[in-house]
């Protein structure tokens, strides 16, 4: 009972979303079902004109129609006129026919209409909730999936709406409409012609729900063949050094035979289903056909109306068995909404309140800074130091050591506990900081650096919306990437990544930093982002920081000595700890890793060993 | 129409991702390649057709029924042949189902099975390739044609065929039956054909390209969610989250607007066909509605023949322009079946050691291991400059050759030439004396052990891994093997041991542990040549050290030749070849190159810096 009630919740909060998606496209879907039935209108119209023109115009039978249409009818001169002069009774089947595809067409533009704004409404907000999840969430999810979310299961929820819902809809009012006009014409076919439909639909359903385990079946298997072709390729070099091209050979092909075998058997069972299908609705219409021709015999029925119930029976044959395969795959659609749910439901990062924006040139702190990583051990233990404003620090340390942890927690991009420390710049607590504000005033550049598949100008500019080419090539230049980007032949206006140039790992660090660069920032990280550009490049970018910048706090990140010797402190991390701390001069002089590392790299180690 | 619906139930069931590629070429130009795939289904097709043409005769004879219906029990007002009438429909009826169903189980069997056949053919012909077309395409798009291009094709044989006999079957019965009961409206109901094959080719061409463009906008829509996801550090530290928005939802209206668009057209397309059908019906009921006064049956046949005639026309035109498209597929395929190797054995020499499939083990010679290269000269096939220009070496027998450079300098070359993935553009390369052309590929390669930089391994157990080079080699050998390289820890590790699955590409394990694995893999093979590739990436150093001693073993007692980042293996190398710019720079011993003070000496300094520091700083991934 409880637990029933749990579900429904769910099931509210789930429609709540999906509702909470129309926004916008509401009354473009209602609108869009009204054409619908007006299109449905149409159809039952041109039977009774067809059927008018049969009984009436040319059999002279007395007319069973509506009061108004038989005075309109006088009013041109009678149904023996009409007989006379059939093109008027063609054109009222080409002026139903206009109102038909009239609205046909309208309900179908509005309707995709009404679905596009969905998919939009639904891609937006995904896509600006996502950008404002905070990184730890980013860390924790797998892209693939995500980016499986906000593709598929949008679609899934759009296909959800716009077909399934408005097709069904649809065939309610078909249904509705059309024994609605039989019934006018002969209740006892009506009912005849009704009776098969909702077990055609049941069967339908039934199979339709049995056969997706046979497709579910098929497609692992072709990703499982897809994937032996796949590792086939990525590792023809092993395969050839082996000489296992036989074996290779034998596995894709007992694969393939299977695959097929399981396609084989399930296309027996879906023409099986057809055909079935098929006598079905044939026999369906056989009852129809013997039944009324019966009735017509018997005087129960006209000739037209009897041509009319066949036309009206033809219209409900295929919507009925469409509509055992839409009820089996609206199923899908609620796993859509939850996985969609989930992404809307995590939190976005938050400010505290009344948000600070101090001076961002003053000091910055670390205070007894511990941090754990969520689940993981110890990363960070009990880091304090201090760095002047407007001075260079230097970090030293391997990998994992932590050092690129200290630099995402002074982002903002993880939080560090409350209880373990805290940093400041200019004497505040960053937590009061605004994000925006801090994260703004803190230029960074990663080891790795993300470009976006856009120009190299627009990626350098990308924080800056109104910026000239001449302050992007100002930035190039002192990043030693402006001689590069030249011999481009599209210059700066060369795309990046897969569509166009793919860059070395050596100018993607220095678009970065001339990226971070145009930002202008009061501090500045360099996280091992000058590892993969040569020494003297290094040097140089360097010494065009020290001349435009001097004024920024910036923190440098590197295993070259040479890098590092020039900053006013310089901290070696070792193990989440920081083992040694001073100048360049003190710490070559101390007995400690810095000096070896210094001795190696100067050229006097090697001498030693080799 | 039934068929038509059917058709695309099954698509939308499959949801087969079609895209419409650029058109080219002649329509039907290259359908002839297929055909050979066609005859081993020959009996089957016919069955197909044969139920595809029985199958449209049923629906032609339903019209028939109504108007013998409407003719003889209302008009006549009798119901004397009531009983037979019913009998023949019944039968009629499940007649129609029975060939509907050999018809449809029929065209699926033969699609799935053209399509395995095509897939096989493609696949074992891509085993005989050589590297350079492995270096010139990329895998993704060779997976391609191997698994879409195939299915599209298949698809497109088996079901334009039977649709096709099945769709013109019908038009061509209507017609005749309409003509032989009423000629002059019969041809008054024909001549709508012309004016709907002007619709649809007015409005086929616009389908096709609005459709690529929504097709384009979409992918980037999934690019922009993709960078959005993947660069989240990036956008959050530049704090740019408003810029990708706008972005967002710039590229996302954009995209609603050409997809409205797109529906705008189809929908009128598909509004301009039915309104031919109502013109059809106008037509019948104006020109034909006296029929109804002594002949009732007559007019309601025409109004069904009026209106179903139509769809058969759209198909046609449809079909066509499907088979141009799926040209596309048919060329690129064939291009695939007829790409010839760079690197093949001559007939001669398949005569006596047999091709990669069936090989003639029991003519091949003991492999001795020396190698020479003599009067090498070399350029890839693709590339205009020589890479090596008389180049000569002797490498006997147990040499143990290191090649170093920095990255990019070309230092996969010499691998290239002794694994015979490529061949000398002039000279040769000899082993044991004879040119590695007199013998088979797969002579040599039984004898060769690669292990490559980025460790390869199979989806699979570890075992199946480790058999996969000796297929034959019993669990002892296989012990032995793990011991050698000291991987028991890895395996011991892992939750079943030998037989636990590593996933695709091995990917349950880390770097360091899967080239263990790919050690004693390379070990079990047993060569006399190895050859590897060191990995730069680093690992942590009690892995490292594993590694290091892993390669002391597996080079030990064979010839090797190793592209070498690690120290020791390079200072303990017979010969050290030092690449640059894809050329052979300096050659000799550690020692003699280090005095030289050239491109080595400078090389080995970084190196020797890199590893040290890492050393001290205990880097640990």
């Amino acid at each position: 009972m409880c637990k029933r009630h749990k579900n429904d919740r769910g099931g509210g909060r789930k429609a709540a979303l999906v509702w909470g998606f129309l926004e916008g496209s509401r009354m473009l879907f209602l609108t869009s079902v009204i054409f619908a039935a007006l299109m449905t209108l149409a159809d039952m119209i041109i039977p009774q004109i067809i059927r008018a023109a049969i009984d009436n115009a040319i059999g002279g039978q007395p007319p069973k129609l509506p009061e108004f249409v038989i005075r309109a009818v006088d009013a041109i001169g009678g149904f023996e006129y009409l007989g006379r002069h059939l093109y008027i009774m063609s054109l009222a089947l080409m002026a139903a026919s206009c109102v038909r595809v009239i609205s046909q067409y309208m309900f179908r533009v509005t309707n995709e209409k009404a679905s596009e704004t969905l998919v939009k409404t639904m891609r937006d907000r995904i896509f600006s909730h996502i950008e404002r999840l905070p990184f730890s969430w980013h860390m924790k999810n797998k892209t693939g999936d995500i980016i499986q979310r906000c593709t598929s299961d949008v679609d899934m929820v759009r296909s959800f709406v716009s077909e399934q819902l408005v097709s069904i809809l649809r065939l309610v009012i078909l249904l509705v409409m059309s024994i609605t006009f039989m019934l006018s014409m002969n209740a006892p076919l009506t009912f005849i012609a009704i009776i098969p439909t909702p077990f055609i639909i049941a069967y339908s359903f039934k199979f339709h729900k049995k056969i997706k385990e046979g497709f579910k079946e098929c497609d692992e298997n072709e990703g499982k063949l897809s994937a032996i072709a796949q590792e086939n390729l990525t590792g023809v070099r092993v395969v050839r050094a082996f000489g296992r091209e036989r074996r290779e050979r034998d596995n894709f092909e007992k694969q393939n035979k299977y695959y097929t075998s399981l396609w084989v058997r399930l296309s027996r069972v879906m023409s099986r289903f057809w055909s079935t299908n098929d006598v079905l609705s044939g026999a369906q219409v056989m009852m129809v056909v013997v039944v009324g021709a019966v009735f017509c015999t018997r005087g129960h029925m006209t000739a037209g109306e009897y041509v009319a119930f066949i036309s009206y029976n033809s219209l409900l044959v295929w919507p009925v068995r469409a509509l055992g395969r839409m009820l089996s795959e609206m199923s899908k659609a609620g796993v859509s909404i939850d996985r969609i749910q989930y992404i809307m439901d995590s939190k976005e990062e938050s400010d505290s309140e009344n948000p600070k924006k101090p001076d961002m040139s003053g000091d910055i702190v670390f205070e007894h800074v511990s941090f754990a990583y969520d689940g993981a051990p110890q990363m960070l233990h009990d880091i304090s130091f201090t760095m002047k404003g407007g001075t260079t620090l230097g970090i030293l340390g391997g990998t994992g050591s932590g050092k690129s942890t200290m630099m995402m927690l002074l982002d903002k991009m993880y939080d560090i506990a409350l209880d373990s420390g805290r940093i400041t710049i200019g004497g505040v607590d960053i937590r009061e900081i605004e994000t925006e504000y801090l994260r703004k005033n803190i230029g960074m550049v990663l080891q790795e650096p993300y470009l976006f598949s856009r120009t190299i100008a627009e990626n350098i500019g990308i924080t800056k919306p109104d910026i000239t080419l001449g302050e992007i090539r100002e930035a190039a230049r002192a990043a030693c990437l402006d001689e590069t980007v030249n011999s481009f032949s599209k210059g700066y206006d060369t795309f990046v990544g897969e569509r166009g140039v793919t860059l070395s790992g050596g100018q993607k660090q220095r678009a970065a930093i001339a990226r971070t660069l145009t930002q202008n920032t009061p501090i500045m990280i360099f996280d091992d982002s000058l590892s993969a550009v040569d020494t003297e490049t290094d040097a140089k970018i360097r010494a065009s920081l020290e001349a435009k910048f001097g004024s920024a706090s910036i923190i440098l990140i590197s295993h070259r000595i040479t890098t590092l010797s020039k900053a006013d402190k310089i901290l070696v991390i070792e193990g989440g700890r920081i083992t040694e701390e001073g100048t360049h001069d003190e710490l070559k002089c101390a007995d400690g890793i810095y000096r070896k590392i210094y001795e190696i790299q100067s050229g006097t180690g090697m001498e030693a060993t080799a | 129409m039934k068929r038509a619906e059917k058709k695309k139930e099954i698509k939308e069931i499959k949801s087969n991702k079609k895209s419409e590629e650029k058109q080219k070429g002649l329509p039907f130009f290259g359908v002839g390649k297929i055909i050979p795939f066609m005859k081993r289904y020959r009996r089957k097709i016919a069955v197909m057709i044969f139920c595809g043409l029985c199958g449209s005769a049923f629906d032609i004879m339903i019209p028939l029924f109504q108007r013998y219906a409407l003719n003889h029990f209302v008009a006549g007002n009798t119901l004397d042949t009531l009983a037979y009438f019913i009998a023949f429909y019944i039968v009629s009826i499940i007649a129609m189902g029975a060939v509907n169903y050999v018809s449809c189980a029929d065209a699926m069997e033969i699609e799935v099975s053209i399509n395995r056949d095509l897939r096989n053919a493609a696949f074992s012909h891509l085993q005989t390739l050589s590297f350079s077309y492995f270096n010139q395409n990329s895998v993704g798009y060779i997976h391609a044609r191997i698994m879409s291009d195939t299915s599209r094709i298949g698809s497109l044989v088996s079901w334009t065929m039977m649709e096709g006999v099945w769709h013109v079957s019908y038009l061509v019965g209507a017609i005749f039956v309409m003509m032989a009961v009423n000629m002059k409206l019969a041809l008054l109901v024909v001549s709508i054909v012309p004016l709907v094959v002007v619709i649809f080719s007015f409005f086929q061409k616009k389908l096709i390209r609005i459709n690529r463009e929504v097709r384009e906008l979409n992918s980037k829509i999934t690019g922009n969610f993709n960078e959005g996801i993947t660069g989240a550090k990036t956008i959050k530290s530049l704090v740019i989250e408003e810029k990708m928005e706008n972005d967002f939802t710039r590229d996302t209206a954009a995209m609603k607007k050409k997809s409205v668009h797109a529906a705008r057209v189809r929908c009128l397309f598909s509004v301009s066909m039915n309104l031919a059908s109502s013109l059809a019906l106008a037509i019948v009921l104006w020109r034909g509605g006296y029929i109804a006064k002594s002949e009732i049956g007559t007019f309601s046949m025409f109004m069904s023949y009026a209106e179903g005639m139509m769809e058969p026309v759209r198909w046609i035109i449809d079909s066509i322009s499907s088979l141009i498209t799926t040209q596309v597929n048919i060329e690129r395929l064939s291009r695939l079946l007829e790409t010839k190797s760079d690197v093949s054995d001559t007939k001669e020499v398949v005569e006596v050691y047999g091709d990669v499939f069936e090989p003639k083990t029991e003519n091949w010679e003991e492999i001795k291991g020396d190698i020479e290269f003599c009067g090498v000269d070399f350029k890839y096939p693709d590339g205009d400059e020589y890479i090596l220009k008389d180049f000569n070496l002797k490498i006997p027998f147990g040499t143990n050759i290191a090649i170093v450079g920095e990255t990019g300098a070309g230092k996969s070359t010499l691998v290239n030439l002794i694994c015979r993935f490529y061949e000398p553009t002039s000279g040769k390369i000899l082993i044991d004396g004879r040119d590695a052309r007199e013998r088979s590929q797969l002579w040599l390669h039984s004898a060769l052990g690669y292990v490559l930089q980025t460790p390869h391994l199979f989806s699979g157990t570890v075992r199946e891994n480790l058999l996969y080079a000796n297929p034959a080699a019993s669990d002892e050998e296989i012990e032995r093997a793990i011991k050698l390289v000291s991987a028991e820890s890895v395996v011991s590790k892992l939750e079943m041991g030998l037989d636990t699955d590593v996933g695709e590409g091995g990917d349950t394990l880390s770097t360091g542990e899967k080239q263990l694995i790919s050690f004693a893999r390379a070990i079990l093979a047993d060569p006399k040549i190895i050859v590897l590739d060191e990995a730069t990436a680093s690992v942590d150093t009690i892995t490292e050290k594993k590694i290091q001693s892993a390669i002391d073993t597996v080079i030990k007692g064979r010839t090797s030749v190793v592209i070498a980042h690690r120290l020791s293996t390079v200072t303990n190398a017979d010969i050290i070849l030092v690449v640059k710019d894809g050329k052979i720079i300096e050659q000799g011993r550690h020692r003699e190159l280090l005095e030289k003070k050239g491109h080595y000496y400078s090389l080995y300094t970084r190196q020797y810096e890199d590893e040290a520091t890492s050393a001290l700083l205990g880097d640990a991934v």
